[in-house]
């Protein structure tokens, strides 16, 4: 079993929430002036570590917030949840 | 068209056809009370001073914590998200005051009181049957009287309340869910 921390909530199971993929993606500024590989990459193209990660988590069966989390793909340590808008924390893997 | 007011509304979830248990553990689904879902800015202090002057109560600010007032019970859900359970007549008269006194504030108030029912379970093993269904740690000395959480009973979401008193929860539940978590408790009880 799994233990995430909702920054708000607290230390609660993995089974109460969602993950929703890469964080820390930027929408470009202007989006007229990207050539269409430049938007392909922003639409679809994401990081696939094996290791650290920046995510976006739910926390969909409690306060329905999101939030960010830095985690390991390989071992599913969650090093640290931050709050969206939140710079992400450097994580030394 | 015709205006559907709450007296005229169906004051039973789709746990319609069970019958109350009554014995060492009880089970019972709770008349239907009022219920408004309301979203605003905690770090707004007109929104704050707003809310606490219509429910003449003080807003409870962390995630996961209740303040009561006689009938009244004003959940804090999250950040920006209170829940008010309330007597079933003066749903719209708070609502109204609400939106009155709130004018201006950037603030949503929605009455949901027929979305959602309320499961009240008690007993001495009340706090072992809940374990079955949701992952939360119950243990008395960490779920303490009058704590709340929002978590997950097999596949419902509910929101869940331990009593001022006792070995009593109350269990809000999706009024569509209410026949699914009132079994699943059951099937729990038979096994005791």
């Amino acid at each position: 079993m799994l233990l995430i921390e909702c920054p708000w909530c607290g230390l609660r199971d993995q089974t109460e929430f969602h993950c929703h993929g890469e964080a820390h993606i930027t929408r470009p500024l202007d989006p007229d002036s990207l050539s269409d590989e430049e938007w392909g990459s922003y639409v679809f193209f994401r990081n696939n570590p094996k290791g650290l990660h920046y995510e976006r988590w739910e926390h969909s069966h409690g306060c329905r917030r999101w939030f960010n989390a830095a985690r390991d793909t390989v071992t599913d340590h969650v090093y640290a949840t931050y709050k969206p808008g939140v710079a992400k924390p450097e994580i030394e893997s | 068209m015709t205006n559907t007011t709450a007296k005229d509304l169906p004051r039973t979830s789709s746990c319609y056809a069970r019958s109350a248990i009554e014995g060492t553990n009880s089970l019972r689904e709770m008349d239907l009370n009022g219920k408004l879902n309301i979203r605003g800015d905690a770090s707004e202090q007109k929104f704050v001073d707003g809310m606490s002057q219509v429910l003449e109560m003080d807003l409870p600010i962390s995630a996961n914590s209740v303040n009561e007032r006689g009938s009244q019970r004003l959940y804090c859900l999250g950040p920006d998200e209170w829940f008010l359970h309330c007597n079933l007549k003066s749903t719209d008269s708070l609502a109204q005051n609400l939106r009155e006194k709130l004018a201006g504030v950037h603030c949503a108030v929605t009455e949901v009181s027929d979305y959602y029912t309320v499961l009240r379970l008690s007993g001495p093993d009340a706090e072992g049957l809940l374990r079955r269904g949701t992952p939360l740690d119950l243990h008395h000395g960490v779920f303490k009287h009058d704590h709340t959480a929002q978590t997950r009973f097999g596949h419902a979401s509910i929101l869940l309340h331990k009593l001022a008193e006792g070995e009593a929860w109350d269990i809000q539940v999706r009024w569509t869910y209410a026949e699914y978590l009132w079994d699943y408790l059951v099937s729990a009880m038979r096994s005791l």
